[in-house]
């Protein structure tokens, strides 16, 4: 016991700082883990409130190059809408049709495309109706997946994440592989499982496959910008460029599928 | 009272600065740096350390939470706060009876450099080891690790030049 003690008391700060030094690796691996129960992040009133601060900032150097995109795309839908009208042939779209998924506005107030595990923060929570694994995108295609929210702001995975997977197909076949990031080059995100009978060549666009409760299909990836080498190989991986300049990002949607618990009930009804 | 206020205001407008800008510079592209750990070098010595080591991890902490990182540089600024002792004899020779008297501004320019370089480079490299959490991107972790270690070593340079041309 007399040694016990003088044991502590010699190595009393070692002891603090590697105490210390446990707290913080687990805060790392609670971190890297999607379905965590808590974990201490940007999603907090706190950094919240100053991140919308310092973006409000920011946002009014952009303003010119954001209004550029926002008519860019009022003029692509619009366009849509009447092509929509003359495939019908009628003037009316009723407003309550039945959808299955709903588009929902937000903003990015902190970005990052630098890390090997990038996140971003929105300023909509759960009073906003933003949960869990939710798709966002924008005008130009594919951003992330919801992974944390709280009342007024949500964090999202972003497709620069190496965590993240994501289920995409070639607009003109339906070969399915997955989304995945090696970390490297914030413009490049690579394809990998597509089956090897696939013909794919550079310039392919790729879009979201649908076969997840999150994304609907069709929503924009990027292009092939380089196919593998060797074909024979099992090395099946395609760069894919993206549409989206991941470094430059301001209001985005938030998707919900109101389908979503239904096909999941549904799905772990399967599973017993 | 006069040096608490100051070191909480150093600590506030450190982590900030880092949140709200040093991470966002990107300069070439992809460098940032992590001017932060100034804190660390700042810090007075005094014989008792469980305040300075919980500042450190707690300084980590918060930078941890604005980048959305878990708990890495909480870890590395730790890290390096525990160690700074041992680079104080190796660089300074002091001994724990002239811990009070030490100030950094007075100690020759060259020793400065290797112990501020020293920590810096220590730190960069937990930091991006942790952040990439696997072997395989050691290159990656290197070359970060360098060149984020210049751009923070100038910074706090530079950031120490103004600051004592002004009190003077």
């Amino acid at each position: 016991m007399q040694q016990f003690r003088f044991f502590i008391q010699k190595y009393n700060y070692f002891i603090f700082f590697l105490l210390l030094e446990f707290l913080a690796i687990i805060a790392t691996i609670n971190n890297h883990r999607f379905h965590k129960s808590k974990v201490v992040n940007s999603v907090n009133s706190l950094t919240g409130a100053i991140f919308t601060k310092t973006n409000s900032l920011a946002d009014f150097l952009s303003l010119q190059s954001q209004n550029e995109v926002l008519s860019t795309e009022n003029t692509r839908l619009k366009n849509n809408i009447e092509a929509l009208k003359a495939q019908k042939g009628d003037t009316n779209i009723p407003n309550n049709a039945a959808v299955t998924y709903v588009y929902a506005e937000a903003k990015v107030i902190k970005n990052s495309y630098l890390k090997p595990y990038n996140y971003l923060t929105l300023n909509k929570g759960t009073t906003h109706g933003i949960v869990k694994e939710m798709a966002v995108v924008n005008s130009k295609g594919l951003l992330g997946i919801t992974d944390d929210s709280s009342q007024k702001y949500s964090r999202v995975q972003s497709v620069l994440n190496r965590n993240s997977q994501i289920n995409v197909r070639l607009k003109n076949s339906f070969h399915y592989g997955s989304l995945s990031w090696d970390g490297k080059n914030y413009r490049i995100v690579q394809l990998t499982d597509i089956p090897r009978q696939a013909v794919i060549h550079v310039g392919d666009t790729v879009m979201t496959g649908g076969r997840s409760t999150i994304f609907p299909e069709g929503i924009l990836v990027g292009t092939v910008e380089k196919t593998p080498t060797n074909a024979n190989t099992t090395n099946t991986t395609f760069s894919i460029r993206l549409f989206n300049d991941m470094s430059n990002v301001g209001h985005v949607y938030v998707i919900t599928n109101l389908d979503a618990t239904e096909i999941k009930v549904l799905e772990n009804n399967n599973h017993e | 009272m006069n040096k608490t206020f100051y070191l909480l205001f150093l600590f506030v407008f450190l982590v900030l600065l880092q949140a709200v800008l040093l991470n966002n510079i990107a300069f070439l592209g992809h460098i940032n740096p992590y001017l932060y750990i100034a804190f660390v070098i700042l810090f007075p010595l005094k014989e008792k350390r469980y305040l300075f080591l919980f500042l450190a991890f707690l300084l980590g902490f918060c930078v941890d939470i604005f980048s959305d990182s878990g708990g890495i540089h909480a870890f590395a600024t730790l890290f390096i706060a525990y160690i700074r002792l041992f680079f104080i004899r190796l660089f300074f020779r002091k001994t724990t009876s002239e811990y009070v008297l030490f100030r950094i501004h007075q100690e020759p320019f060259g020793k400065v450099f290797n112990y501020v370089t020293s920590l810096v480079v220590i730190h960069h490299f937990l930091l991006f080891s942790l952040e990439h959490f696997s072997f395989s991107h050691i290159d990656m972790v290197l070359h970060n690790t360098f060149f984020s270690s210049i751009f923070t070593v100038s910074l706090y340079f530079m950031g120490t030049f103004i600051f004592r041309t002004k009190t003077t």
